[in-house]
């Protein structure tokens, strides 16, 4: 069953996905860009996958294209569930 | 065993496998001890041999019918669903309309483009997430030799088939780096329902070996493709020929 969307959890999802993908888990924040996490197209298209099986929600090649931050990252799943 | 050997659970996915390379196929994988979708479009009755050959040799095999040039289907074929995830994914469905290129008609190009290079992308497509999420992952595409070199009559077909060699490399540079692998594997002359037409008067002495092939043979090297042995094979085309475009 998909778990419950709140910004807290998906930031949970996110965060841990990110560290799972070999970003250290200091360098977090939602400010925090992928460029400077070096988390690269292929990570994202991964975290798209966690993010698809914890909460049901697809994330496809044009909703992540301009995301330029963690934050951004979270409030677009957020947003895609609502 | 070595983290570049070890083997997560999930299933083998060889599409058109009632018969011919693809039943070979799914019986050489489940002898490895993958459970094996055998995947059929119409000949169910093939599929059910195969499917019952598997058991006779102590392995497990599911029936899994659809058509890979139908978009809804190749998803639903590739679908997580009790056996787990698809970790080896086997592309060989594919057919022949054959005709020399002034005579092609446009069904004849798009149904062969359709259903060996655009399924071939789709069910890839729908299966790498989750091979890339397993760390593991085995895309075996079916080429041909007429993807390599010419073949008159095939113009369909053979452009295909080097649109399927093309795709395996560049994919296998996106994934690499995930255990994931993607490899061609390019039949010669192969003694199948699929190729029986063509296999008539002397055609064997162009070959080297002198001989067509069997459906094992090129099973065989499938097998190997989609084994953790061959971790650090990528992005590659073998040719399964008796030497033909040597």
């Amino acid at each position: 069953m998909a778990t419950q969307v709140s910004s807290e959890n998906v930031e949970k999802t996110i965060y841990d996905g990110l560290v799972e993908l070999g970003t250290e888990r200091d360098d977090l924040s939602r400010e925090a860009t992928l460029e400077s996490l070096d988390v690269d197209s292929l990570d994202l298209v991964e975290l798209a996958q966690i993010v698809e099986d914890e909460y049901g929600v697809e994330l496809k090649g044009d909703d992540v294209k301009d995301v330029k931050t963690v934050g951004e990252v979270i409030d677009l799943v957020v947003a895609k569930a609502g | 065993m070595s983290e570049a050997t070890a083997r997560p659970e999930g299933c083998a996915l060889v599409t058109g496998s009632s018969r011919g390379i693809g039943a070979a196929t799914a019986l050489a994988l489940a002898g490895d001890g993958w459970h094996v979708r055998v995947n059929y479009r119409s000949d169910r009755a093939g599929a059910e041999e195969v499917v019952a050959k598997i058991a006779d040799a102590g392995g497990t095999a599911t029936l899994w019918q659809g058509d890979v040039a139908a978009a809804g289907d190749i998803e639903r074929l590739v679908e997580p669903g009790d056996d787990g995830p698809v970790l080896v994914l086997v592309n060989n469905a594919g057919v022949r309309m054959d005709g020399l290129s002034p005579q092609l008609d446009d069904e004849q190009w798009q149904t062969v483009i359709d259903t060996n290079l655009t399924a071939t992308f789709r069910a890839t497509r729908a299966a790498l997430p989750k091979m890339m999420r397993a760390r593991f992952g085995r895309v075996i595409n079916l080429a041909s030799v007429a993807g390599i070199r010419a073949n008159p009559g095939q113009a369909n077909y053979s452009a295909s088939k080097a649109g399927v060699i093309g795709f395996t490399k560049t994919v296998a540079a996106e994934v690499a780096r995930r255990g994931v692998t993607v490899n061609a594997v390019a039949p010669g002359l192969i003694e199948t329902a699929f190729t029986e037409d063509v296999l008539e008067g002397d055609m064997a002495k162009a070959i080297p070996a002198r001989r067509v092939g069997t459906p094992e043979e090129v099973a065989a090297c499938i097998r190997f493709l989609a084994s953790p042995e061959a971790s650090y094979v990528t992005g590659t085309t073998l040719t399964v020929d008796g030497g033909l475009s040597a």
